[in-house]
């Protein structure tokens, strides 16, 4: 049965583990911002055998499970000499992951800016830098945004499974007060709900700041 | 080890598939709510979308597993698996399904309201035939993100692939090829979702925008 001062008694723990779920997600984020660009100017800027491989590869991240990435940064890298410490393959892991759907979400940023935009910066016959720099980036940033918010909420998420290669963050933590007082109710609920708590008034903020941007339309 | 891969695999499709259909019969119902105009159907809809959107999928698995039972509740693991991936699935379903809702011309409610259609033919022969191809392309996506988590529940004991997987690795030691085969059978599997539901929303394209058949 439930008890609340069950609940109570473990908040403390679960929010210690909290704190390194957002910091795995703060740390893949940062990865996952600067190898989505990577990924895309790769993919845009290589020669085409180069940028065919790259963009086999994204698929292939994106489209098998990140528990197996996981496992296989953890357990399959130190076969190859690599032994890295399990948050470190966390992070890892995440970032690499979500890189490849980054470079969608800046895909679409990029793709929103205007031809015309593209045909003035050539008719000024400003140099590639510029053009990016100046023009195509700025513009993208803003609807990139929230796009971009909403990876870092999913991330957040998919954080929960660094408890299998032993980070304790916080699903790590609730299963293993689970398992030493033979009661999962409360930690589990109790991490479920502040999952729920800091995803939810994420994504609220998120559209929150697309109200602003979207405001004048109206 | 061919043969658990294999045995793996099919548990693999299996969960997924049994997944798909409750997480899409969820989306349907979860997305008809939410687009209902009496605000006591969407309440529970919306309490529903953002609880499972708004929390992990892992979380939610162990909850239903580990949790439940102790309020009297047990599940086999099999069931607990696909309850808890279906009910996540749903969450993101009833979204698309409700985005399509919307996508519906006003104009099709309206002629199926001329018409004098009962509420219940409106919406299963009017309005929901247009939406369906409007979702097929999230659903290939969502298709390939479940058999993606499915992958999860190998964590709650579901000898599925990921499951062997590691078995196989902890038995031989044959770490590296075990994960190449383990992402190219992920990877093929999510071709088939992927190929088949591009069929589909051909097919649902054409028979959308072909001239209207009786009977």
């Amino acid at each position: 049965m439930w008890h609340w001062s069950v609940a109570w008694h473990v908040l403390p723990q679960l929010l210690h583990g909290l704190k390194v779920t957002v910091e795995a997600t703060l740390l893949g984020s940062a990865f996952a911002m600067v190898g989505g660009g990577v990924l895309l100017f790769a993919r845009l800027g290589l020669p085409r055998p180069l940028a065919v491989a790259v963009r086999f590869l994204s698929e292939l991240i994106r489209r098998t499970p990140l528990l197996v990435q996981l496992y296989f940064y953890f357990y399959g890298l130190p076969s190859l000499g690599i032994t890295l410490p399990a948050f470190t393959c966390g992070v890892l892991g995440l970032g690499i992951h979500y890189s490849t759907y980054v470079a969608e979400v800046y895909r679409a940023g990029i793709q929103s800016v205007a031809q015309g935009q593209w045909d003035a910066s050539r008719a000024l016959d400003l140099p590639g830098t510029t053009v990016w720099g100046r023009i195509v980036i700025p513009q993208a940033i803003k609807p990139v945004l929230p796009a971009l918010g909403n990876q870092v909420i999913a991330m957040f998420k998919d954080s929960a499974l660094l408890s299998v290669i032993t980070v304790t963050e916080m699903m790590a933590t609730a299963r293993s007060i689970g398992s030493y007082s033979y009661d999962y109710l409360e930690p589990i609920t109790v991490a479920a709900c502040l999952y729920l708590v800091v995803s939810y008034s994420a994504g609220q903020l998120i559209r929150l700041y697309e109200r602003q941007q979207y405001a004048w339309v109206n | 080890m061919v043969h658990s891969l294999a045995k793996g695999t099919l548990v693999t499709v299996e969960v997924t598939a049994l997944a798909a259909v409750v997480g899409v019969l969820l989306s349907l119902v979860a997305g008809s709510l939410r687009s209902a105009n009496s605000r006591l159907l969407r309440l529970p809809a919306a309490i529903y979308v953002e609880v499972f959107r708004g929390s992990s999928a892992l979380a939610q698995l162990y909850f239903i597993f580990f949790a439940l039972p102790l309020v009297g509740v047990t599940f086999s693991p099999l069931v607990a698996g696909v309850l808890g991936l279906g009910l996540n699935f749903g969450s993101y379903g009833a979204e698309v399904v409700r985005g399509a809702l919307r996508s519906v011309p006003v104009g099709q409610r309206e002629a199926a309201v001329a018409l004098n259609l009962p509420p219940a033919t409106r919406f299963f022969r009017v309005i929901l035939p247009s939406a369906v191809p409007v979702m097929l392309p999230s659903l290939n996506n969502m298709l390939i993100d479940l058999l993606k988590n499915s992958a999860l529940v190998s964590t709650i004991t579901i000898s599925e692939l990921t499951f062997q997987g590691t078995l196989i690795r902890e038995n031989t030691g044959a770490t590296l090829s075990v994960f190449a085969i383990l992402f190219v059978i992920y990877f093929a599997l999510s071709s088939v979702i992927d190929a088949v539901m591009r069929l589909a929303e051909r097919r649902s394209n054409r028979a959308l925008h072909s001239p209207v058949r009786t009977a």
